[in-house]
């Protein structure tokens, strides 16, 4: 898969020699290869070497999804080496969980406040871990729980709930704002834009 | 089938790109053995995409195997911008050497994005064929004098090797040589930049001289690659020191962190801190059939009768997974029919006996087991999950959609002419959401001598569309708590916090997910669950 060399690449090679690892994860169905999409064109357009990596036959049935974006001066694995993501957005709590060990010492997470219990619970065998957010408070210092679908709500429309996500993903990484707001315009479906620029706005202040 | 439609384009003159998974070219391994020999017109190459960790394969296997068996070249990309050069490179060498040449990928390097940059392209006019029988006519007498000419062109490809730009060398400290190739390059690269690297990029047949000539000015060499010592065991052959297995392994994907501890584990460096958390145990998530997917009902029908369920490849393999646990074995695509019939054959089994095959996987390879069960006299029932569509691998149109795979409208086959031109005795279709009815019918069947073939008539909720019908709900006073309408796996459905009286849970349907399919409601045995528009008096919404 390839996705063109923007034209508007600016320098900055001085910064980020060690590559920023982003990993987002959630549920099939969740949003979050677009979400690592939208990521990847802001990356690429900040003037970044960027890698996207993602395994999605499964993704569409439910399953576990997680995207890894590295982006830097140069990259090469496109894979985030264990432990050692700068940021996790996480768009469900158990998901969070499953990955929060994949966080380097000092990382940051975003959580989204959403619980999906997987049909497997109707099985007394697996029991949906309910204390998940108290669990991640007690390892991850810098973490941001907000829920995106109830923010979406109030803005009209609980699809936003996505951008409410990439809003708050953005003040944890070092870009230019226009160029979130560039990509968002561009990605989202016409005519919704001005709805999702607010959108991503309220999750920058969530 | 595709392998051989690349054959005929290609000695046709065409340039041609046939692309495949590593399981794809197990079927294609006969045309490819033979289409080695006789070589070709207009550029070929087989792309082929290995999937260590199996991460949506029923296998691992490493096809550079497939090289060498076949004689052929291989390139190996490491990167998306390698992809799309290697390509070009691939058909030069292609129609430079008469040969089929492999690109291999693997899942990483297919499943990744990198920014590409794009280079001028030419379009080269179709040559047309032409009449060479000693070339394309494989039987023995002019086979013979082709296994020469493959046999020189290795040789030929060997020198190649030797000198390409394909395969370089990186200069870092000469305390060590890493040989390596596709994304094991990067791997390697993160975890251990300043080593000095040998790359190969044209990885079969290797650059021998300039491998052993570089092994000379390290001090020690170490190879990396997933999957088998492909590399490695062709070095040692060669009388070149080296070292790899011993420090990675041989199955499974490598990562910047297990490159790492390979490199610690050879004493080249230090393991970096980072990844100290435990892992947490959080209840597994597997996918799962979509809610109202209509091979659902059939796998529940099936497991109710306990039925020994012969099963094939496709969304509907996962009704081997909790609660259904109905589908009983799954090798190939098309393995089904022969692997029921086998059983029948044998008289192996006391149960009813099912072979269960999606249509585009009947289309692709169940045919001719059908066939087969006809011509022996087998007893034996075939489900055909006609869902017109081929959902696993992402929605793509077969031969029995109406629409080709670039979406234009074409002849459709006809499921129940098919399968009775095929011989079999008796053929019905069934809806698939009509539970009682459908039972009845796989019941009946069994009674039943001879080959019968049933088919399903609904279409997948997922592609060409997503559909979405009015949603149901579960009348809380009515529910008896009882969990049966948990047991068919439906991801619509799930505990809630409410119980009855007698302390039992009472389900809860997501009604945003919730597609109508009606099979919990079929199935309540107290007829607790409502379409939203039926809901009793004083329940309304
Ligand atoms: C030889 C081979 N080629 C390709 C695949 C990839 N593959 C997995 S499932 C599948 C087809 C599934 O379609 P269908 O039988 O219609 O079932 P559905 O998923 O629609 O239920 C394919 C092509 C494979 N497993 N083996």
């Amino acid at each position: 898969m390839t996705i063109e060399k923007s034209t508007k690449t600016k320098d900055k090679s001085s910064k980020n020699s060690v590559p920023v690892n982003v990993l987002i994860v959630g549920v099939g169905g969740q949003g979050v290869l677009l979400a690592s999409q939208i990521l990847s064109d802001v990356a690429l357009q900040s003037g970044f070497d960027v890698k996207k990596s993602e395994v999605h036959g499964m993704a569409q049935r439910g399953g576990v999804v997680s995207s890894h974006i590295r982006f830097g001066k140069k990259v090469y694995s496109p894979l985030i080496p264990n432990g050692k993501a700068d940021v996790i957005l996480a768009f469900e709590r158990a998901e969070a969980l499953r990955w929060v060990h994949e966080l380097k010492p000092g990382g940051s997470m975003i959580v989204n406040d959403q619980k999906l219990i997987p049909p497997i619970a109707a099985d007394k065998k697996y029991t949906y871990p309910d204390d998940a957010l108290t669990t991640l408070k007690t390892r991850v210092k810098k973490m941001q729980i907000l829920d995106a679908a109830k923010i979406a709500e109030g803005l009209g429309n609980t699809r936003l709930a996505n951008t409410v996500l990439l809003g708050a993903l953005s003040t944890t990484l070092d870009v230019d704002m226009s160029i979130w707001r560039d990509v968002i315009t561009r990605r989202v479906p016409k005519g919704t834009s001005d709805a999702n620029l607010k959108a991503f706005d309220k999750g920058r202040g969530a | 089938m595709a392998f051989e439609v690349g054959i005929g384009a290609s000695i046709a003159g065409a340039r041609t790109i046939v692309c495949m998974k590593h399981v794809g070219v197990n079927v294609a391994a006969d045309p490819l053995m033979t289409f080695a020999y006789t070589g070709l017109k207009g550029g070929f190459v087989l792309v082929s995409a290995d999937d260590p960790e199996m991460h949506s394969s029923q296998n691992e296997q490493d096809n550079r195997f497939f090289a060498k068996f076949a004689k052929i070249p291989m390139l190996e990309p490491s990167d998306s911008q390698e992809c799309y050069d290697f390509v070009g490179i691939a058909l030069d060498i292609s129609e430079q050497f008469d040969t089929p040449v492999m690109l291999r990928m693997t899942t990483r390097i297919s499943h990744s994005m990198a920014p590409v940059e794009i280079r001028p392209w030419q379009d080269k006019p179709v040559l047309g064929f032409t009449v060479d029988i000693a070339k394309y006519v494989m039987m023995p007498n002019f086979a013979k004098p082709r296994q020469q000419a493959v046999l020189r062109r290795l040789d030929d490809l060997g020198r190649y090797s030797e000198t390409t730009p394909l395969n370089r060398i990186e200069w870092g400290s000469k305390k060590v040589g890493i040989v390596t190739s596709g994304i094991s390059y990067q791997h390697a690269k993160e975890a251990l930049p300043d080593a000095s690297f040998f790359k190969l990029g044209f990885s079969y047949p290797m650059p021998l001289d300039k491998l052993a000539d570089f092994a000379k000015k390290v001090e020690r060499v170490i190879v990396v690659e997933e999957l088998e010592p492909f590399i490695e065991d062709a070095l040692k052959v060669a009388g070149i020191k080296c070292s790899g297995k011993q420090y990675f392994p041989i199955y499974g994907e490598l990562n910047p962190t297990r490159a790492e501890r390979g490199f610690a584990d050879a004493g080249l460096l230090e393991v970096s801190p980072g990844g100290e958390m435990k892992p947490f145990a959080v209840l597994p998530r597997p996918p799962v059939l979509c809610p109202g997917c209509s091979h659902r009902s059939v796998f529940y029908a099936l497991k109710k009768m306990g039925a020994h369920v012969f099963g094939d490849i496709g969304c509907y393999t996962l009704s081997a997974l909790p609660p259904l646990e109905a589908v009983h074995a799954c090798i190939c695509m098309g393995a089904s029919i022969g692997m029921a019939n086998g059983v029948a054959q044998v008289q192996g089994s006391d149960r009813p006996v099912f072979a269960v095959i999606g249509d585009s996987t009947f289309l692709h390879s169940g045919m001719t087991g059908l066939l087969d069960a006809v011509y022996n006299k087998t007893n034996l029932n075939v489900i055909i999950l006609d869902n017109r569509i081929t959902a696993m691998t992402g929605g793509q149109m077969h031969a029995a959609t109406g629409h080709t795979l670039s979406g234009e409208e074409t002849r459709r086959v006809n499921f129940v002419e098919l399968t009775k031109a095929l011989g079999a005795d008796t053929v019905q279709e069934f809806d698939p959401y009509d539970f009682e009815a459908a039972q009845k019918i796989l019941k009946d069947v069994t009674k039943r001598k001879g080959v019968n073939v049933l088919i399903t008539t609904r279409p997948c909720m997922l592609f060409p569309k997503k559909i979405k019908g009015e949603a149901y709900r579960i009348v809380p006073d009515e529910c008896t708590g009882c969990g049966v309408c948990l047991k068919i796996g439906c991801p619509a459905i799930a505990r809630s916090e409410q119980v009855t009286k007698k302390k039992l849970f009472i389900p809860i349907i997501d009604e945003t997910l919730c597609t109508g399919c009606k099979l919990c409601a079929d199935i309540c045995p107290p007829k607790c669950i409502y379409l939203l528009s039926e809901l009793p008096a004083g329940k309304e919404v």
